[in-house]
């Protein structure tokens, strides 16, 4: 059993007691909500007659109903309209803090609670959303819950729920030019699995970690879930209070340093113990794709879908499902394949560093022929910062689409879908069959610079490639 | 359809039905319930657009939708059933169709709970078990099974499978604790105590 680790003390501090069954109940900081796991919650609230124990640790957003080309109310989508309206209708009946569109906070709910530095390091956080998990990049316990759950947080501010194992993935060297955060949650996944982290939860640590920006650890925990692992989190330290000084909710003056002080307290240390560790080294991992329907079905770019036979014998038959739905055959190179629709955004690597690093890539270059090419920011402050950086015209020069925030193709709950058997390249985080609104649509994951390559060349493409001609194009001119 | 009054509630301790068998790993509750379908305010027409694209795929030929399978209980899976989306929208489609518990390899967490808060009902079974549970199911599916929480098997006249679920659970299923809220309501002062000794709600202004 681990012992001493920041999951243990966060743990430890947010214990109420016992429950007959024998899980413990929880307090829960910070409740986040949106219009797709709360209205049932809420009715159920309303049916018990309950009311919600602290508004004030609850925050509301709009995200995955949102049109991204027109978000003129009443929205084109009755039942899109319908949602959102019984979201800020059961907020202002009780006193809940909405971030609603054009108020220039709203945005996925992952993406605007650390920008409003409303998450913080210690904290436990719960939402109605798997990648929930995202919110550990600063130390705090994140996970993601159920309607019922909403509805048990809302009524009583805590849950009932038991205690995970903890697994310290420790990653050693420093990512390649070309290579990034995405990179290497693919990489950690691929090798452990879907379900390699179910009943844990996943402390990244080690010098590779420790070099990410928050951006990048915010990428790394967002995907801890698709491993399996319903809470990933990062011990916090400069880089974590850098992000995190002068924010909205951050605490300032004596209480910005008291703060500190109790965040250190809380790190892993020495004294720490994990149920166990996986080493990683980062300065292995190539740029990585999904080749199937399972984020563990990725494959460095140089490499080929895998034959089912080089697999462990349970996965033959995911593996085989996959070649026929993505109409892949083993030993295919997964470089060169040809994509219609390039998408980036999602709560993985909708965020500013993900856009200057895309847009870095197609500056002065045109998106393929045929190829439907958009970007959605993550947020409102997202958006805000690159149209103030010209991002948006950079995009827009090289043919790519400029869209409003929200979660938009990651999946099929807005007009943004795929169309029949179109396959995208996406930087958002699942590649579930029919994930992003067309049944037999077909997602490829990758990091946001790699869908930007792709836009370009109309095909998978190594994004080094564009870095070497660069290097090589400016030796020449000099 | 079935309505909300035949859904669990108190004590659970057997479910008695029909078994249906749901062959594959790694089923995600974007397959149990398409993004889609989430557009709505609330859960009531969920079980019929249970695996929808699932169903449209196979034309009839989905467990689901094979006529010898209408009115089954018990649900049949293999491994990491219910990964991916918290929605509790997969459970609840499940219920709504009919399903009132499930035997599997093995189960993802978030997915566990949301069934544990409906009384649903998770119970693992051995590899080579289950394997010889769907043989038997297959065989005779009009077979009427006893899912029996206390003896942690399911039975019918002829054989018995081993079935596992964790204490915690399973305590709170058989004594009808399994809907948290009235619990953790109940502990107003304890709620309290841990919001007051916590530095980020108190010390941080
Ligand atoms: S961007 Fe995608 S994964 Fe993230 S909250 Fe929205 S729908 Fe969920």
């Amino acid at each position: 059993m681990s012992k001493n680790t920041l999951y243990d003390k966060v743990w430890d501090l947010h214990q109420v007691g016992q429950l007959p069954g024998g899980s413990t109940q929880l307090f829960i900081g910070l409740h986040l909500i949106h219009e797709v796991t709360s209205p049932q919650a809420f009715a159920a609230l309303k049916e018990k007659d309950l009311s919600v124990r602290c508004p004030e640790r609850t925050i509301a957003t709009v995200d995955h109903i949102v049109p991204t080309n027109n978000q003129q109310r009443p929205f084109a989508d009755p039942l899109a309209e319908e949602m959102l309206r019984t979201l800020e209708m059961n907020c202002s009946k009780n006193g809940i803090k909405f971030h609603g569109i054009g108020t220039g906070q709203q945005g996925i709910v992952h993406v605007i609670a650390p920008e409003l530095g409303l998450t913080q390091p210690g904290m436990t956080i719960a939402c109605g959303d798997s990648h929930t998990s995202t919110h550990g990049a600063f130390g705090a316990i994140a996970f993601g819950i159920g309607t019922s759950q909403v509805r048990d947080v809302l009524a009583s501010q805590s849950l009932s729920i038991n205690k995970l194992k903890v697994r310290r993935i420790w990653v050693e060297g420093e990512l390649a030019k070309g290579v990034y955060a995405k990179d290497l949650i693919l990489h950690i996944i691929r090798t452990l699995g879907v379900k390699g982290g179910v009943g844990y939860a996943y402390e990244f640590g080690g010098p590779a970690i420790k070099l990410l920006s928050m951006e990048e650890r915010m990428t790394i925990c967002n995907m801890a879930i698709e491993g399996g692992a319903r809470c990933g989190y990062i011990n916090p330290d400069q880089v974590t209070y850098e992000y995190l000084k002068g924010r909205s909710h951050a605490p300032t003056n004596d209480a910005w340093n008291k703060a500190i002080k109790w965040w250190k307290s809380l790190c892993s240390d020495e004294k720490s113990i994990f149920d166990d560790q996986v080493n990683f080294n980062a300065t292995e991992i190539a740029p990585t794709v999904t080749w199937g329907i399972t984020p563990a079905q990725a494959i460095g770019i140089d490499e080929s879908v895998p034959e089912s036979s080089s697999l462990p014998k349970n996965e033959k038959a995911i593996t085989e499902e996959a070649y026929s739905y993505m109409g892949l055959k083993a030993g295919q190179e997964i470089s060169g394949l040809a994509i219609d629709v390039c998408f980036i955004g999602s709560c993985t690597n909708g965020r500013i560093s993900d856009l200057q690093t895309a847009a870095e890539i197609v500056k002065g270059k045109r998106v393929a022929k045929g190829i439907k090419a958009f970007v959605v920011p993550g947020s409102e402050q997202v958006a805000k910062a690159a149209i103030h950086d010209g991002l948006d015209v950079i995009f827009k020069q090289a043919g790519f689409e400029w869209r409003e925030p929200g979660c938009s193709m990651c999946l099929a709950m807005n007009p943004d879908r795929l169309e029949g058997r179109q396959i995208s390249a996406s930087s958002s985080n699942r590649n579930f069959k029919g994930r992003q609104g067309s049944a037999s649509g077909r997602t490829l994951l990758m990091s946001p610079a790699m869908v930007a390559a792709a836009a370009i060349q109309g095909k998978v493409t190594d994004v080094r490639t564009f870095f070497k001609t660069n290097s090589d194009q400016s030796s020449k001119t000099l | 359809m079935n309505t909300s009054s035949t859904f669990p509630s108190g004590e659970i301790q057997r479910i008695k039905g029909c078994c249906i068998s749901l062959p594959g790993n790694d089923i995600d509750t974007d397959r149990i319930i398409p993004a889609r379908f989430l557009k709505c305010v609330n859960f009531e027409a969920l079980g019929e657009q249970v695996f929808a694209d699932d169903r449209k795929e196979l034309n009839g030929f989905h467990p689901f939708d094979i006529p010898i399978n209408k009115g089954a209980k018990i649900l049949i899976v293999n491994d990491n059933f219910g990964c991916g989306s918290s929605r509790e929208h997969a459970p609840q489609a499940l219920m709504r169709w009919g399903i009132r518990g499930i035997i599997g390899q093995s189960f993802a967490e978030i997915f566990y709970g949301n069934c544990l808060a409906l009384g649903i009902p998770c119970a693992t079974i051995e590899r080579r078990e289950s394997d010889e549970l769907v043989e038997s199911v297959r065989n005779k599916p009009l077979t009427e099974w006893d899912f029996d929480l206390n003896k942690l098997e399911v039975s019918n006249n002829n054989i018995s499978f081993k079935l596992s679920i964790d204490k915690g659970s399973l305590g709170m299923l058989i004594n009808g604790s399994w809907d948290a809220t009235s619990q953790l309501i109940s502990q107003g002062e304890k709620i309290d105590k841990t919001i007051a000794k916590l530095p980020y709600l108190n010390d941080f202004f």
